[in-house]
Parts: structure tokens; sequence; C-alpha cells
């Protein structure tokens, strides 16, 4: 660092610090304390709020593209699901010759087994991204209504092509042997396969983070969502790099589509329609254009969900809904509104 | 005029359904600074977004360093060496102040002489450097938005109404800023409310009216004629003492 950049620095670091919005990131934490009481069991709530994290994972990674890709270009993709599906089926495809590894009990090769399959998933789910926004998406830029019912007509076909290819009937899936039962950690019995997928989540959102908040492309990106006209004044291709993002998003979605898939041990062609509803709540709540928003929100739609299946089995549905409501009413642009708009 | 820099010609332009721009002609010397004038609605927001490639010109010409550029996309004309500086500002508020800068300078990391030469007009960009731009107040915003424009050297810096709700004291330094870059050599299009600003940096003036333009000619002239002012701008003596 030169002299100058860092009497910069010093000259930042000597103001006030400025605020930052920590409310949001405190409410999964306060729903994970308020529903301890209810829940009553140490070992319940730890393994309910495990499950829940896990979950709200992969929402987040299904989720964070639509985000983006919302943010970035005002596109309304409702075909996202199409990658989620996409991403199960070729993780499917991937781990067939891998049965070898993925039948050992040991950790380190069952892992391996999984490489290639996240690999091809997120290629495959990119590649398929691409020519989605190419042939689909391009020509209705700035047309929502068109989007809408473009995009819904290719999560159709995206189905009826993986139907075509691989029949209709639902896909046994299993995971690695490694990640299958669970390990004691307080007497509660903490799934491996859940901690696998918190930990592949922190991953992501980490690197999606680092890659927003510290590269020159994650700035305009965000510089995007923010003001798409400005960006190309300053000299940038928007559309370029919404491409990227188009694909970047799509490669997210067929990871969260593997690791929803090996979760539920199954794959079939409607699961990635079926996740649409979940994942706009999610980004809705979490402010569209945010992924750290979206981040959050997918932790407390899935926190919420697991502590109210557990107490209430009834209205776990509706829970989703209201939470969305009840942030809506505090937040109207959700917890971290980002455009404009 | 073979030292324009700018030129345009019969240039027309429509927003939707609306006819804004009715074939706007003029030039913009090299190395000068030309004040677009005229009252509000006359199109000279217009004028600005329609150089830079936000509105596509329906009709005439633009012509830049001896090419046509009317039909380039924004990055296109931002990348001949065109800034605007939006009458909206257009700060990335997200984003912090040094980010602002990154960003606006393509070239590579930000030229650390040009931010010092900058942070002497503006020291509140220094203050708040790593501040997340959306905290700024209107007027350091207006500093941000015109040192996005100057970081990296541009052929011609469009600037849009940048006093607007400016303390007497910032313009003062706006005022310096701008005269720095012309003994720069700068070429500068300004559009500007305040005449008296427009009086101290403007070399040329052209004045809009229902997008036209419907004079044009040197600074001093305009400011030396009461009556051409009233009648183009509906100025009198002391609304602009
Ligand atoms: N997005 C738009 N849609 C429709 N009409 C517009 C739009 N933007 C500008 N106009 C119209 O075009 C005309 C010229 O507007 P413009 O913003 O260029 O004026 P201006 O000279 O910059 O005015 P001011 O001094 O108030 O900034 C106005 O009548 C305005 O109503
Ligand atoms: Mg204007």
């Amino acid at each position: 660092m030169s002299a100058a950049e860092s009497q910069t620095l010093d000259a930042g670091a000597a103001l006030p610090q400025q605020k930052t919005d920590y409310v949001p990131i405190l409410l999964p934490f306060a729903l994970a304390l308020v529903a301890y009481p209810f829940v009553g069991s140490f070992s319940t709530w730890l393994t309910l709020t495990l499950a829940g994290l896990a979950m709200g994972m992969m929402i987040f990674a299904m989720a964070s593209g639509l985000t983006l890709v919302f943010g970035l270009m005002d596109v309304m993709n409702f075909g996202h699901g199409a990658f989620i599906s996409v991403g199960a089926y070729l993780a499917m495809v991937a781990i067939a010759p891998m049965a070898g590894y993925a039948h050992t009990d040991a950790l380190g090769p069952g892992l391996l087994a999984l490489l290639p399959a996240i690999a091809l998933a997120m290629i495959g789910s990119a590649a398929a991204g691409y020519v989605f926004e190419r042939v689909l998406v391009r020509p209705v830029y700035g047309q929502h209504l068109k989007q809408i019912l473009i995009t819904m007509g290719g999560l159709i076909v995206t189905e009826q092509v993986l139907y075509a290819a691989f029949g209709p009937q639902i896909n046994p899936l299993p995971r690695p042997e490694a990640l299958h039962g669970s390990i004691d950690f307080a007497g509660a019995a903490i799934e491996k396969y859940r901690l696998f997928v918190v930990i592949v989540g922190l991953v992501v959102f980490a690197l999606l983070q680092f890659l927003l908040t510290q590269t020159k492309i994650g700035l305009l990106i965000r510089a995007g969502v923010e003001n798409k006209e400005m960006v190309e004044a300053l000299g940038y291709r928007i559309r370029r790099l919404f491409v990227g993002v188009f694909m970047a998003g799509s490669a997210l979605a067929g990871l969260g589509g593997l690791l929803w898939a090996f979760n539920q041990e199954q794959a079939h062609a409607s699961m990635g329609g079926e996740m649409m509803v979940l994942t706009f709540i999610v980004i809705i709540i979490g402010g569209l254009g945010s992924v750290g928003g979206c981040f959050i929100g997918a932790v407390l739609v899935a926190l919420l969900n697991n502590y109210t299946a557990f107490l209430l089995p009834k209205a776990a549905l509706v829970s989703t809904i209201l939470l969305m409501v009840v942030v809506l009413l505090w937040r109207p642009r959700g917890l971290y509104a980002v455009t404009s708009r | 005029m073979s030292d324009a820099l700018l030129t345009l010609s019969g240039v027309h332009t429509h927003i939707g359904r609306y006819h804004i721009l009715h074939g706007v002609d003029f030039s913009v010397p090299k190395g000068r600074t030309t004040m677009l004038l005229g009252r509000n609605g006359a199109g000279k927001t217009t004028t600005l977004r329609t150089i830079m490639g936000l509105w596509r010109a329906s009709q005439g010409s633009i012509n830049f360093e001896g090419a046509s550029i009317e039909k380039m996309d924004t990055p296109d004309v931002a990348r001949a060496g065109i800034a605007l500086v939006p009458e909206t500002m257009a700060i990335f508020s997200d984003l912090t102040v040094r980010e602002n800068i990154v960003l606006a300078a393509r070239d590579g990391p930000p030229d650390e002489r040009r931010l010092a030469w900058i942070f002497g007009f503006f020291p509140a960009l220094k203050k708040f450097w790593l501040s997340r731009a959306g905290t700024l107040s209107g007027g350091q915003k207006q500093m941000l938005s015109i040192a996005r424009a100057i970081i990296e050297e541009r052929k011609l810096i469009l600037i849009d109404e940048p006093t607007k709700g400016l303390s007497p004291a910032i313009v003062g330094a706006l005022i310096e800023c701008l005269q720095e870059l012309k003994r720069g050599g700068a070429t500068i299009l300004l559009v500007e409310q305040n005449f008296r600003v427009a009086q101290e940096v403007g070399d040329l003036v052209c004045v809009m009216d229902s997008g036209r333009i419907a004079h044009a000619g040197a600074m001093a002239d305009l400011a030396a004629d009461d009556k051409l002012q009233q009648r183009l701008l509906g100025l009198s003596l002391d609304s602009h003492q």
C-alpha cells in the first residue's frame, strides 16, 4: 500500500463508524432463541435448528441467482427453477460412475464422489442458463408480462426435456455412504449431511460476498443493481455483465438442486418448479437484488418452517407467508432495500 | 469550425411518443467551456443524454472527433472519451466513496496524484473515503459525481446542473475545480441555471428553448446584454445578483 493510500485509509478510520444495518442479521439468532423455550428440549432444538439451517442454505443457493438477475436487469425469471432440476439430474448422471467411492463410508472418498457431480451440476446449469438467457430472456428485455410467460414456458419445456431424456419416474439418488447417519453431540443427533450442506452453504455465501465486495466485477454488479444507466455511462457493458450473472446464478441454482436432491435422495423434473414459490418469497423478504438479504431471508424462512412444523404442524405452510407479511410491514422493500424501485 | 470536438446537427429525440428535441444544432469547440442554458424543460438534460447515447437520436447526427456517435451504445460513447455528470448525480449509494471512484477509473487503479488533486477541491471526499456514498450530503454526492467524471482524463465532460442545491462555499470550490480543469485544457459542456457561475466559467454559450438552440455565441456577449438575457432566459437584473 502506498503512503497516500494508507493516509486516506487513516482518514476514513478516524471517522465515527458508519452505521451498518445489523438488525436483520440478528433476526435468525433471535428466532432461534425465541423458539428454544417452546421446543423445550435442547437436543430437539439443536436438531431442528440444524435442519433449518441446512434447508436455508439450499434455498439460498437456489434463490441467490434469482435476486441478482432481477436486481441487475429487472428480469422476472419464473423459469429459474429449471436449473434446480437440471442440477439434480446432472448430479444423478455424474454420481453413477462413482458408485465405488460412494459406497465406502470413509469421509474422504465419499466427498470425492461428490466432486464430479457438483462440477457437472454447476457447469451444466450454467450452460443451460446461457442458452436460456440467449433464446428466451434476451428478446423480452423490459417487458415484464412477456418475461413471466416465456420463462414459465421455458421451465415447462425444460421439465419435458428431462422427462423425455430420463423417463417420467422419480429417480432414486442415494447419498454417498459417508454422508449418511449422524454424529452425537450433546445428546442430539447431528445429521452428517445437514452439517455438510451448512458448510457448503456458508462457503458459497462467503465466496459470493467476497466477489461482490472485494472485486471490481462484484462492485460493478452491485452498482448495476442500483443504477445500470450510470454503469454504462462509465463505460461498462452491462449486457455482458448480466449474461455472466445469469450463468453464475444458474450454476448456483444447479448446486442448490443437487444439494436438495441428495437431501431428498431422489431427483425428479418437477422439483425445480416446486421450489419457485419459496425462492420468490425469500428474495422478496431479503430485498430484491440483495444477496445478503437473500441469505438471511432463506435462513429465516427455513428455521421458522422447521420450528412450526414441529410445534404446530398445521401452521407450517402459513408461517412462511406470515413471515413475509410481517417483514414487509416492517420494511416494505425487504430486509435490505438495494434498488431504487 | 475546424476545432469543434463535438457537433450536433439536426438532432431530434423522442422519448416514448413525446417529441422532445426538434433539430438541435451546435458545436463544442475543443479546449473551451460551452454553457448550455435555457428555461426548465427546454431540453438541456435530454440533449446531454442523447449525446451520451442514453436516449437514441431519432434523426440527425452527432459527430465526435470526426466520427458519428449517434448510433453508438452508451459504453462505447463513454470509451470514446466522453464523461457524464448527470442531473441526478447517480452515485452508487451502496458502494463506498472509494469504490465509486475505483469504478470510474476504467483503466486501472485511480492515479494517486490525480486523486490528491481532486481532494484539494473536495476535501470531504477524502474525509469520507471509506464511507458509504449513500450517507453523503447532497453537496458531497455532487462532488463525488464530478470526481468520478474527472478521475481519469476525458476528452469531453458533460455536466448537468452541478450547483443545484449547493451552498455558496461549495459552489466556490466547484468553480475553482472547473477553472483548474479548463487550465488543463479540458473541454466541458456545462448545463447551469446559476447565471453567475455560467458567467464565470463559460467561454461560449448556447441557449435552448423548446427543444431547439435559440441562441449561440460568446458567453461574454450574453453576459453584457441584459435585453438578450431577458428575452432568452427571462432573467431580470435583480434575479441574478
Ligand atoms: N422520461 C421522460 N418522459 C417523458 N418526457 C420527458 C422525459 N424526460 C424529459 N421529458 C420532457 O422533455 C422536456 C425536456 O426535458 P429536459 O429534462 O431535457 O429539460 P431541461 O432543460 O433539462 O430542464 P431542467 O432545467 O428543469 O432540468 C420536458 O418537457 C420534459 O417534460
Ligand atoms: Mg435538466
